[in-house]
């Protein structure tokens, strides 16, 4: 059977960190990705990241991706395998891939869970008509693909996902006549809403769709105004004529495998849903198994690379590695950590974090 | 209205802005972010002290606009393109405004084109006066506009047909 001392499933930001962090510390790492290439969701950011230098700051995400793809590859302690699926946990420390066409068993010392999160959707009638799409799906049309999604899109969700693919629609050349948010305030950082409506994008807070028309094809959508209790206002529906709709309405952690392998899961809204109890160093309740970025709770890319370096870390070390530099390294990301989530916008992800705490210490 | 529009308020922008005397000295950043979010870049971009160091990354940006040239180099580092610079002492009538650009096409320096304000809307016809790329790392570019003396706290993209 194929052999990894430390497994790290997805190569996201996450992934990648988590990677590059253990194998610095000595730790052979084997990472498995199910895309053809590395880099998670990052190959589709075109916009400049935030956060500060130790997040590559102003740099676009794709350009972190390439940063952090090649030291990966050109690692010698990193062995990389693309196109690999991870199916399924079996007792004994085993995972199962299916890697062209077969399927590959490998057996770890340690397994770093880095598999992010899937994008929730909305059911309203004719929600299935072609045309209308997950944000990310748009985004890897665009931006992976180089394929137009449509001439007319308006946007349902106006968190940073909705306003910034709203934003490189435009950058596409795409028409972009409303972003529309059930919530009465915008989600995405104030700044990304800005360079939108400068652009001369409307965004409509505490409005909604209500459905979908077209015969073959998504034609126009009905939008409605909602009251403070989020229901619709009588009278207030209007038509608007658009190819594609795209929704924004946030993620779910991508979890299947931890459920499977008996991690100890917890349901918190403010983390985006089902989460695995964790310590704070990311150890989940079964031993040698880790989790970092949003398959512990969704948060910005820049939360996810600091958490790939502290699970990286800390299997490493409950392996044997870096036991000199463990501490300060860790004390030194969870002060990045700390800075991250320090603000008014982190104030959701400190709530989900608390609530999780709550539900008991992690022991492995 | 910020959280509700993306526009923020006639308020908002007038408290970020530099006093009138420093406004009739030449060439001045005006950086328009409102709201606290963990990012630091226009910090760490200047290296004439024109930003006060961030006790905390989600500190808003505070300026010291005596020490800024309007050299712009924050502007290409503002990962919410959220920093213009405003030359109120080129002509009489007309200021120069420069904004960052990340669309096809980028104009040339010469063109003509629309000038919006902050909710899109066209203000003024502008000249480019000129086009340089943010850094060869960053494919933001930053654009020059002329612009009409009264909108150059108005005016912060443009259209180009």
């Amino acid at each position: 059977m194929n052999k990894a001392e430390i497994l790290v499933i997805g190569s996201g930001p996450a992934g990648l960190k988590a990677s590059l962090s253990a194998a610095d510390q000595g730790a052979g790492v084997t990472l498995v990705e199910r895309d053809p290439f590395l880099g998670g969701q990052l190959v589709k950011q075109t916009h400049m990241f935030f956060g500060s230098k130790e997040q590559y700051a102003s740099e676009r995400g794709f350009k972190i991706a390439e940063k952090l793809t090649a030291a990966a590859e050109e690692h010698p302690g990193v062995r990389v395998l693309k196109g690999a699926a991870a199916l399924g946990y079996y007792d004994d420390n085993v995972v199962t891939l299916e890697l062209k066409g077969r399927v590959l068993p490998v057996s770890y010392d340690a397994m770093i869970m880095a598999t992010g999160a899937q994008e929730n959707t909305l059911m309203f009638p004719n929600c299935d008509l072609p045309g209308i799409y997950g944000a990310g799906a748009v985004q890897t049309l665009m931006n992976v693909y180089g394929v137009l999604p449509g001439k007319r899109v308006a946007m349902l969700g106006a968190g940073n996902i909705g306003v910034i693919v709203s934003y490189q629609l435009l950058q596409a050349g795409v028409e972009v006549p409303a972003i529309i948010e059930a919530a009465p305030e915008i989600g995405a950082y104030h700044v990304h809403a800005s360079k939108v409506r400068r652009m001369g994008v409307p965004i409509y807070t505490s409005q909604t769709v209500v459905s979908a028309h077209g015969s073959d094809a998504l034609e126009k959508i009905i939008m409605v105004e909602l009251d403070d209790s989020w229901q619709p206002v009588p009278d207030t529906e209007r038509e608007l004529d658009v190819d594609v709709l795209c929704i924004a309405v946030g993620l779910t952690p991508l979890t299947e495998i931890l459920f499977q392998a008996g991690c100890e899961i917890a349901y918190i809204p403010e983390l985006g849903g089902h989460v695995p109890r964790r310590s704070a160093v990311m150890e989940t309740s079964v031993a040698n198994i880790y989790i970092a970025g949003d398959v512990s709770g969704i948060e910005e890319a820049s939360a996810a690379m600091v958490e790939g370096t502290i699970a990286g870390l800390t299997a490493a070390f409950n392996l044997g590695y870096g036991r000199d530099s463990y501490e300060q390294k860790i004390a030194a990301a969870n002060l990045e950590l700390d800075a991250l989530r320090k603000g008014p916008t982190g104030e959701k992800i400190r709530t989900g974090l608390q609530n999780l705490k709550k539900t008991g210490e992690v022991r492995q | 209205m910020l959280e509700k529009t993306g526009v923020p308020t006639p308020a908002q922008v007038e408290a970020v802005k530099p006093s009138p005397e420093r406004l009739t000295e030449g060439p001045v950043v005006i950086v328009e972010c409102f709201q606290e979010i963990p990012c630091d870049p226009c910090y760490t971009a200047c290296k004439r002290g024109g930003f006060l160091p961030f006790a905390d990354i989600n500190d808003l940006p505070r300026m010291d606009f005596a020490k800024c040239n309007g050299c712009g180099i924050c502007i290409g580092a503002c990962p919410g393109l959220a920093v213009f610079v405003v030359d109120e002492t080129y002509a009489e009538d007309k200021a120069l405004l420069m904004i960052p650009w990340e669309f096809l096409p980028v104009p040339e320096e010469g063109n003509m084109v629309k000038g919006l304000n902050r909710e899109g809307d066209v203000l003024a016809d502008v000249e480019v006066k000129k086009v340089r790329s943010a850094g060869s790392h960053n494919q933001t570019s930053i654009l020059t506009l002329i612009v009409p003396k009264k909108y150059a706290h108005d005016i912060r993209s443009i259209r180009v047909d």
